[in-house]
């Protein structure tokens, strides 16, 4: 189990624990129940829990898939810096905010749950793992290639100088083709 | 799964109905659900239970032994209901403990409040579960047998779930395999659910001198004296969920001991071959060990982990005097298996050094009914090549060697792959069957067309010089190495052409992508004469 990273099955459960706290809390709103306001708090930990936890991070080792559509999400993650790269904040986080789910019988399941999250989080923060966003790939224009930036080093091969020579008297011998075809320049 | 005689609840526990309304019956109709769905969770996982019945029904018929092979996917479907079940179970019950609680606290003179005093002296005949006002349903759920079990089964329930998401599974199976044993917690607090008898209902003698239908009206004066309704009794009802699982929990229990005795045979490592690109050859041989072409085994090495079965393809054929495997070296377990067999190490090693292994297998797949077929189509992208090993060797054995009477009159084998590297040991493979093929004249009978779908610049230059070589330069077979995918729909319609009339058994192991176009090549060109029959082999 040496290579595991801990903090991709926390994600899940942090997810799972999210909609767990949300859906009880809209029950015990709904229904009214006594206790109700824990119910209001749940509702809005679990938003707030499932919007932290939707982006998947990406993995150290192997391919990162990406839950649809967690693109504009990993942005608004990864704008708070260390706070959401650090578990140990997370699993920190996790813990403080399911306590209060603990007091009414609609959310204590998700208040478990998300307990739960926060210590395998912890032990993915003790080993070391950090969330990191999955960004697509800026592309990279391709670079024109060498020879055609720099100009050339060496002169065009020619016949020897003493062919090159003008001779006069012999105007047709003189003549000779270019090894490398010319062309006029155009202004 | 999910009929419920509302009726028959209704007039067993009307009082019930109107204490909590009816929250009582949607608790109940996914219970019932969760019974049976609960007992049929365990009987996809059976593996040898299963291969027992695979082999059993194949004499009868080929089509209804195949519908074994989507084992998982029924598994995991009646798991989905399970946690559907299990969520409108728990909200319902939300809704009971809330209105039970309301009816102690009620101030008023309700028969929700009448209802919940009945029982206050013994504390046998009462109907409301929580008993005092001086407490609440959290408090209530954790010191009822039926709340505390439906806690750990929850628990138990939702880490199982969320270990066994694709990302989990596939990247980090341990995480999925040792977290889904919480399964014994879920079927211990399942069977214990219901002792408590939490939930009541009026007993048939107090049905007859207190009839709801009439004595309703009358709750404030139950029991008092010159009235003719006496004040209602009720009592629990028992448990009856073990009734539905205690069978699948004795099959379940029989599978694993039937894997343990099995994993006891001596298994003897007789070779390894280390081939290129991180393959790991292993040849084995254990007594009493038959197998068929396309089949699977699992293994377990004690000395790296004892709890840990991983599954693997055969690749050697059954005429071969020993099975053999390859496994590719990409996590923790393979690499130490690697290290265990000597791998790194120059020098020979003796055999005593070898470490011990276990084998439970082997599986079947679809992939042995590619005999059956006389014209077959044999798809596999990158290591998923390997149950056709097994195939082609058997292949070369039936036909070349024992010369037997085969069905099967034309073999197309498609191999895609991302990497040249990948191709070496399949490559000598494919080699040795080609001579053999030439030999004895017999090169219509197997088509092979490899498939090269990504490749580098250094290399297309490479391939683009030795384009008019004999040899491909990638293989170095004859036939030569293709580049990019294959147009599937030319490949089918050159078949369905010069095959008219037959049957094409056509076997994927490979994404789930390529699945899905097979699946519906073979569909659309299906038609006048030609059948295609599309399997997939997936683990």
């Amino acid at each position: 189990m040496g290579k595991i990273e801990w903090a991709m099955w926390a994600n899940e459960q942090a997810l799972a624990s999210g909609l767990i706290l949300l859906t009880g809390g809209i029950v015990g709103v709904a229904g009214q129940f006594a206790g109700w306001q824990f119910a209001a708090y749940g509702v809005a930990a679990g938003v707030f829990v499932c919007l932290l936890e939707y982006p998947r991070g990406r993995r150290a080792k192997g391919t990162s898939v990406e839950r649809t559509g967690q693109y504009c999400l990993t942005v608004c993650v990864k704008a708070f810096g260390p706070i959401t790269r650090n578990y140990y904040v997370r699993a920190f986080l996790h813990a403080a905010l399911c306590v209060p789910g603990g007091f009414m019988l609609a959310t204590v399941l998700g208040c478990v749950c998300l307990g739960i999250a926060s210590l395998i989080y912890l032990l993915a923060a003790i080993r070391g793992e950090q969330w990191l966003p999955i960004l697509p790939k800026t592309e990279t224009r391709e670079k024109p290639r060498e020879s055609i930036k720099e100009p050339p080093q060496n002169p065009p091969p020619r016949p020897p100088a003493d062919l090159r020579r003008k001779r006069l008297e012999d105007v047709e011998g003189a003549a000779y083709v270019n090894p490398i075809p010319v062309t006029g320049s155009e202004d | 799964p999910g009929t419920l005689p509302v009726g028959g609840i209704e007039s067993k526990c009307p009082c019930g109905v109107v204490a909590v309304q009816q929250a009582l019956p949607w608790a109940r109709a996914p219970a019932a659900c969760l019974n049976f769905n609960c007992m049929l969770i365990l009987l996809p996982v059976c593996r040898n239970l299963l291969s027992f019945l695979r082999g059993s029904i194949q004499r009868c018929s080929r089509s209804a032994a195949r519908q074994l092979d989507r084992n998982l996917t029924f598994h995991k479907l009646v798991a989905y209901m399970i946690a559907l079940h299990t969520a409108i179970h728990i909200l319902a019950h939300l809704f009971n403990f809330e209105r039970f609680m309301d009816a102690q606290l009620d101030k008023n003179d309700t028969l929700q409040y009448v209802l919940s005093q009945i029982g206050n002296g013994d504390n046998r005949s009462y109907l409301n579960p929580i008993r005092t006002k001086d407490t609440n349903p959290t408090y209530v759920m954790f010191t009822t047998i039926a709340g505390l079990t439906g806690v750990f089964m929850t628990l138990a329930l939702i880490l199982m779930i969320t270990s066994s998401t694709e990302v989990i599974r596939r990247s980090y199976f341990e995480v999925f395999w040792f977290t889904h044993h919480l399964f014994v917690i879920f079927f211990i607090g399942l069977v214990l659910h219901g002792i408590g008898r939490i939930v009541r209902g009026q007993t048939p003698t107090s049905f007859q001198e207190n009839n709801p239908a009439e004595c309703e009206k009358y709750y404030r004066e139950w029991g008092k004296n010159g009235t003719f309704c006496p004040v209602p009794n009720f009592a629990g009802n028992p448990p009856m969920t073990w009734k539905w699982v205690v069978g699948p929990m004795f099959l379940y229990l029989c599978e694993r001991v039937v894997r343990f005795v099995r994993s006891q045979q001596k298994v003897v490592i007789t070779k390894v071959v280390m081939h290129p690109s991180r393959t790991l050859e292993l040849q084995m041989r254990m007594k009493g060990f038959k197998m068929e072409v396309g089949q699977y085994v699992f293994m377990q090495c004690p000395s790296i982990s004892q709890l840990e079965w991983h599954p693997f393809t055969l690749t050697s054929a059954p005429e071969e005097d020993h099975f053999s495997v390859h496994i590719r070296i990409v996590g923790d377990w393979t690499e130490a298996l690697y290290k265990a067999c000597g791998g790194d190490k120059t020098e020979v090693q003796d055999a005593w050094t070898l470490p011990k292994m276990a084998i439970d297998g082997p599986f079947g797949t679809a992939s042995e009914d590619v005999f059956r077929y006389e014209v077959v189509m044999l798809v596999g992208a990158g290591i998923g090549v390997t149950p056709f090993a097994s195939i082609l060797k058997s292949v070369w054995y039936k036909y070349v060697q024992q010369n037997a009477n085969v069905f099967t009159r034309k073999i197309y084998f498609y191999w895609l792959c991302p990497e040249t590297e990948a191709f070496e040991w399949f490559a000598d493979l494919l080699q040795s069957l080609e001579g053999q093929m030439v030999e004895k004249g017999l090169t219509d009978f197997l088509s092979c067309n490899i498939y090269l779908t990504r490749w580098k610049e250094s290399e297309a230059a490479h391939f683009t010089v030795h384009h008019e070589a004999e040899n491909d330069p990638i293989t170095g077979l004859k036939q030569k190495t293709l580049y990019g995918k294959p147009n599937w729909t030319t490949e089918f319609n050159n078949i369905a052409a010069k095959h008219n009339g037959a049957k094409v058994g056509v076997f994927l192991c490979g994404p789930l992508g390529l699945a899905k176009t097979l699946g519906k090549q073979c569909r659309t060109h299906s038609v006048s004469g030609v059948k295609f029959i599309f399997n997939k082999e997936n683990f």
